[in-house]
């Protein structure tokens, strides 16, 4: 189903005090799609809907809306409504006219207003918090609010900076699927900004993963997943084994001196190449059966699966599987053809992908550090 | 056990509050006393002489014969408006202006407002004072150029101009405080949801900023409505404002009574005023979270 591009930046370059934030990006984006731009802080994905939104200036470049050039024209005439990170819901009004300060200035008559206002917050579940002041609120409810107030103008396209960033886990996941249920009923076109690849993953038609002010890729969540384009996309994106290795011939790749079958050719001979593996589509096998074998040198129990960090030739992968194995015991790492991903070297290549000074705490620190930096 | 133990080393929350509460209370007895002394003892004094008579008798004389100076009151009322208004009219934009600017030409700003206020009052009306008097800078300058010197001192509009001089500064920075505080987000907010320029400055920047205003315009209006000396020096002696009568009125024994009654009406006047303007900062809810 081929829908009609509703935004399309050219070249879009932006720099602040010197410093790029976005080289030369060119986007499309289709109408009524839930679209989400991925990667971590600093990656340009704010500024790009900054400037989608009108509230920055592209250096150099050109935004398109509906096939008219708009580079130039002010948000307040933009067919576009925000919900801002943090909300900036105004704290002088209360819920219902938070929700309607869109519809009064276009002067739209009170009995409409009164109408529209309360659809909305039937929609969010806030039904009966008209009076409330804002600032009374809980986050989730101040969240609620923001994307009716932002909603009842009937925008073409809304955009979402890190609208879920305050939220504790469980509200998280409860407002992702109400977005996305929103986003159908509706039709409108979303463009939502985070570094949390899960939620990309599970909420948007298409991803498109930035890093260093470039766009690194453009795809639906499974072919993101499946067949990411270099070791950046492939490590932000789930956890991923990323191995050197060379193509002998199409349908053919070696690795950790094992040459396997594989799905992916159109390389030239011995081409240098990226493999990627996810953890969990390796089998744990007794270690005489397996392609390779290594020493496991840890076991984590997740719940639904163990986590094993394995030492195969002093390179460390990670494994997700059901099979409980000890550590320091020998076991056989199977991988069936379909699992393995072949990329083409890239910047990012030797830089990702390797378990060597995994740890869960580590992983949960730098977390927290993204999320303070935003 | 444990918990035994816990309670005989730790003095149990009651008493350790009741602490400090003592400690609370003691940090309060200075200013207590300074409160006491200066300020709590002079009112009662002045409560005291405007219902006595000479003798010490009671009575209302004082205050009904303030009656003759019904006029003093509505010219001070008056001027007291009209210079608040032209300070708001001032001073917003340019705290507005002041806010927009970047950081080290905010400070920059920030000093050239404050700078006259390190100077003391009365030297700056007198500055002001010789600028404009028949003989001063402007009127010589305008003389030299042939043109008719300038009646501006002794003038309605000379005093109203050494109010709005004097006091422009603490109209300026409440006002300027409240803008930096104003989050840019909503600013951008109301952008987004469809706000022009001056429709975000009527709807979101001036409801949000109007603590700034209301602290401005009490500090403003507070001290020209009983200033005494800006219309005495740029007054000329000509014009009688009610703090002109009241400094008249004092400095003779047989007036002390009417003098104190007066300032009692004054003070009234201005608490009356003070409640207005705190009430309509409240139901604009326009104060800065």
């Amino acid at each position: 189903m081929e829908k009609e591009i509703l935004i399309s930046l050219r070249g879009v370059s932006k720099a602040f005090d010197g410093e790029t934030i976005l080289d030369n990006i060119s986007l499309d984006i289709h109408d009524k799609e839930f679209v989400t731009l991925l990667g971590p802080s600093g990656c340009g994905k704010t500024t790009t809907l900054r400037i989608i939104g009108g509230f920055e200036t592209a250096d150099s470049g050109e935004v398109f809306f509906d096939g008219k050039e708009i580079s130039h024209v002010p948000p307040y005439r933009r067919l576009v409504n925000t919900v801002f990170q943090k909300y900036a819901l105004f704290p002088h009004l209360n819920v219902y006219e938070n929700v309607a300060f869109g519809l009064r200035l276009k002067k739209t008559p009170e009995e409409e207003i009164r109408v529209k206002v309360q659809e909305m917050l039937t929609m969010v579940n806030l039904k009966g918090f008209e009076r409330r002041r804002v600032t009374t609120l809980s986050g989730g409810q101040q969240q609620r609010v923001a994307i009716a107030r932002a909603l009842v103008n009937h925008p073409r396209v809304l955009l979402l900076d890190e609208p879920l960033g305050a939220l504790d886990l469980k509200l998280r996941k409860d407002m992702q699927s109400e977005l996305k249920k929103i986003q159908r009923a509706t039709g409108i076109t979303f463009i939502y900004v985070t570094h949390d690849q899960e939620e990309a993953l599970s909420m948007s038609d298409v991803v498109v993963v930035m890093s260093g002010g470039h766009i690194q890729q453009i795809g639906s969540p499974v072919d993101i997943y499946n067949e990411p384009i270099n070791a950046f996309v492939a490590d932000f994106i789930g956890e991923s084994n990323i191995v050197d290795g060379f193509m002998p011939a199409d349908k053919k790749v070696r690795f950790s001196g094992h040459t396997f079958e594989c799905m992916d050719g159109g390389f030239e001979k011995n081409e240098p190449v990226d493999v990627v593996i996810r953890p969990e589509d390796v089998d744990v096998v007794p270690a005489d059966k397996g392609m390779l074998t290594g020493v496991v040198s840890s076991v984590t129990f997740k719940g639904d699966y163990y986590e094993i960090i394995v030492d195969v030739d002093g390179f460390k992968w990670m494994l997700e599987t059901s099979d409980y194995a000890a550590p320091d015991t020998t076991i056989g790492l199977y991988i069936e053809p379909e699992a393995i991903h072949v990329m083409k070297k890239s910047e990012f290549s030797g830089q990702f992908g390797d378990y060597s000074s995994f740890s869960d705490e580590l992983e949960h620190l730098s977390d927290l550090e993204e999320e303070e930096e935003e | 056990m444990k918990k035994h133990s816990l309670r005989k080393t730790d003095p149990p929350p009651a008493s350790r509050s009741a602490q400090r509460n003592i400690f609370q209370q003691l940090a309060a007895v200075p200013h207590a006393f300074w409160t006491v002394l200066f300020i709590a003892a002079p009112m009662l004094f002045v409560l005291y002489f405007a219902f006595t008579d000479g003798n010490g008798n009671f009575s209302f004389s004082n205050i009904t014969d303030l009656g003759q100076y019904t006029n003093v009151f509505i010219l001070s009322i008056a001027f007291a408006l009209i210079a608040t208004a032209i300070c708001l009219i001032i001073g917003y934009p340019l705290a507005y202006f002041m806010s927009r600017q970047s950081q080290r030409a905010q400070k920059i700003l920030m000093v050239l407002i404050m700078l006259p206020m390190w100077c003391n009052l009365l030297i700056r009306t007198y500055a002001l004072m010789a600028l404009l008097d028949n003989g001063g800078l402007l009127n010589s300058l305008l003389k030299n150029l042939g043109l008719e010197p300038l009646p501006i001192v002794g003038s309605y509009f000379g005093v109203i101009l050494g109010m709005v001089y004097d006091f422009l500064p603490y109209m300026v920075l409440p006002i300027f405080t409240a803008m930096t505080k104003l989050d840019y987000r909503y600013i951008e907010a109301s952008h987004d949801l469809g706000c022009n320029g001056l429709q975000t400055m009527t709807r979101v920047v001036m409801p949000l900023t109007l603590s700034g205003v209301v602290s401005g315009v009490t500090m403003v209006f507070v001290p020209s409505i009983s200033t005494f000396y800006i219309s005495q020096k740029l007054g000329a002696g000509k014009i009688d404002l009610v703090g002109d009568t009241i400094e008249r009125l004092f400095q003779n024994v047989s007036t002390y009574n009417v003098g104190a009654a007066m300032s009692l009406v004054m003070m009234i006047l201005i608490l009356i005023s003070l409640t207005i303007m705190n009430k309509f900062s409240d139901e604009e809810g326009g104060m800065v979270p």
